[in-house]
This record gives C-alpha cells, structure tokens and sequence, in this order.
C-alpha cells in the first residue's frame, strides 16, 4: 500500500498552503532530489522483481523499459546534484517510500504466473499516479533550483508516459 | 546522329534534369525528440523526403503507427527513415504514449 508516503507528500502539501508555515514545511532541495532518487530506485527494483518472476514477453519487456528509463533518469539526477553542488537528504517521505515499497515487494514476491503479472503491473500504474501526483502537487513547486525543477517536469512525463504504457500493457493482459 | 547517340542524347535531356529536379525536391525534416516530447508535433512532407529523427533523451523512444509502422528511436541517438508513400497518420511512442503526433505525406 502507498498510502503513507502519499498521505506525507500530502501532509506536506497542507502545511505548504498554510501562509506562515512554508519556508519550514516545503521540501528543500537535497530532500525533493533524495525523494525524486528514491522514487526512480523504487521502480527500478519492481522491475528487477518482475524481469525475474513473470513469463509474460509484454511483463518483461515493460519491466526492462522500467529498469532502463528510471536509471537513466536517476544517473541525469546525480549529475545534477553534483553539478550543482547539493547533496541529496534522506526525509520522512523518502523513508515512507521505501517502507510501503518493501512491503509491496514482499506482498509481489508471494504471488506467481497471471496473479503476478496483473498485481505488478496494477502496482505501477498506482505507484506512477501517485508519484505523479506528489511531483505535481509538491515536488515541483517546492523545487527553487530551476535546473531540478527542469529535470522534475520531464520526469513528470516520464512518470506519465510509464503510467499511461503500464494501463495498455495491463488491459493487454486480459 | 545515329539512333544510339540520339537516344543518349535524349536520356540526358530528358531524364538527368528529372532526376536532378526530384533529388533537389527532396527534403531531410528533422524531428526532435527532447524533454519526452515530439518536436514539431505536426510534420508535412512529400514522397521521397527523409525523416531525420533526433533523440536527445537518455531514453529509448519510438515513432509508432498504430498497425502500420514503427521506427526505434535508440537513446541519444538519429535515425533516418524515407517516406515511400502518401499518408495522414497519428504517431505516438510506444513506451511512452502520452508523446504523440502528426504525420502527413503527400
Ligand atoms: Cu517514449
């Protein structure tokens, strides 16, 4: 389930709206390019999981494309961060992530053939329409770095697109 | 002038300037691919003319229509590819299908 992390960025969120609050409440950079990091790592592991379980083509080579976009973009990420010098933080919702990730993992691993192709790939569609919804709603308009906001909108895209292939390849499936 | 030299003569009269005329008619049109975005989104050309198509993402892309073709884009990466014939076409990524556009050959 991903509704502690997402009930975080939108806790942020909330506390981003109220006036006197923002300058504290807002993600800083180091910690939006750790939570951007963390996201791409999450569903670069998924997709090992799944390149290793599923027998489904469409299954693995979606999962491939995971693999491959999210490191990509995460090596752009780091060379950003070095670029310009931020170091990136760990933070409550980058911990969120992780442990609802985990959990999903172990909740994947126990399921096999169709029951694991269609719970992996309703997982990315929900994962990416939540990540999507944090980069928008809070990742994005924290971001004062105008490169990293950059490199966050073409990852909202990312994210979009990935969203938008993982629906197609799960209605393919039935 | 016999028939041979008059039918040379009349292959570079006639077909040279032809074939000259439709090489110089040929365009290469550039499309870049940048950001997750076709650009231009909407491209015309004619017969004949190349698509150069320009990867600048870290990512693979692909220009795809739908049952009918489909061109890889590797990553930071151009790939040409001729137009052979006439048609109106929506394209889109296959890997990411939010990225779409419009492609006609006349
Ligand atoms: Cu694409």
């Amino acid at each position: 389930m991903f509704v502690r992390p997402i009930a975080a960025l939108a806790g942020l969120c909330l506390f981003a709206a109220a006036p006197f609050a923002q300058a504290q409440d807002k993600p800083t950079d180091p910690q939006i390019a750790h939570i951007a990091y963390t996201a791409g790592v999450i569903d670069v592991e998924a997709g090992k999981l799944a390149k290793d379980k599923s027998k489904t083509k469409d299954v693995v080579d979606f999962a491939n494309q995971m693999i491959q976009d999210h490191e990509a973009v995460n090596v752009q990420a780091l060379d950003l961060v070095k670029k310009l010098n931020v170091t990136p933080e760990d933070n409550a919702t980058s911990k969120a992530l992780t442990k609802a990730a985990t959990e999903k993992r172990a909740e994947l691993s126990a399921l096999d053939g169709a029951a694991f192709d269609k719970a992996y790939l309703d997982n990315e569609v929900a994962y990416h329409k939540q990540v999507n919804e944090a980069l928008e709603k809070v990742l994005i308009p924290s971001a004062q770095n105008a490169e990293l906001k950059q490199l966050l909108e073409t990852g909202l895209k990312l994210f979009q697109g990935h969203q938008a292939h993982a629906e197609q390849v799960a209605a393919e499936l039935k | 002038m016999s028939i041979e030299h008059r039918s040379l003569w009349l292959a570079v009269v006639l077909v040279l300037p032809l074939a000259i005329a439709q090489a110089a008619q040929a365009e290469t049109i550039q499309v870049v691919i940048d950001k997750m975005a076709f650009s231009p989104t909407a491209i015309s050309a004619k017969v004949g003319d190349t698509i150069e198509w320009i990867n600048k993402d870290p990512v693979v892309h692909t220009a795809t229509v739908k049952g009918e073709w489909e061109v890889m884009l590797p990553a930071k990466k151009s790939v040409t590819q001729r137009l052979e014939k006439k048609e109106a076409v929506d394209f889109y990524c296959r890997f990411h299908p939010n990225m779409k556009g419009k492609l006609t050959v006349d």
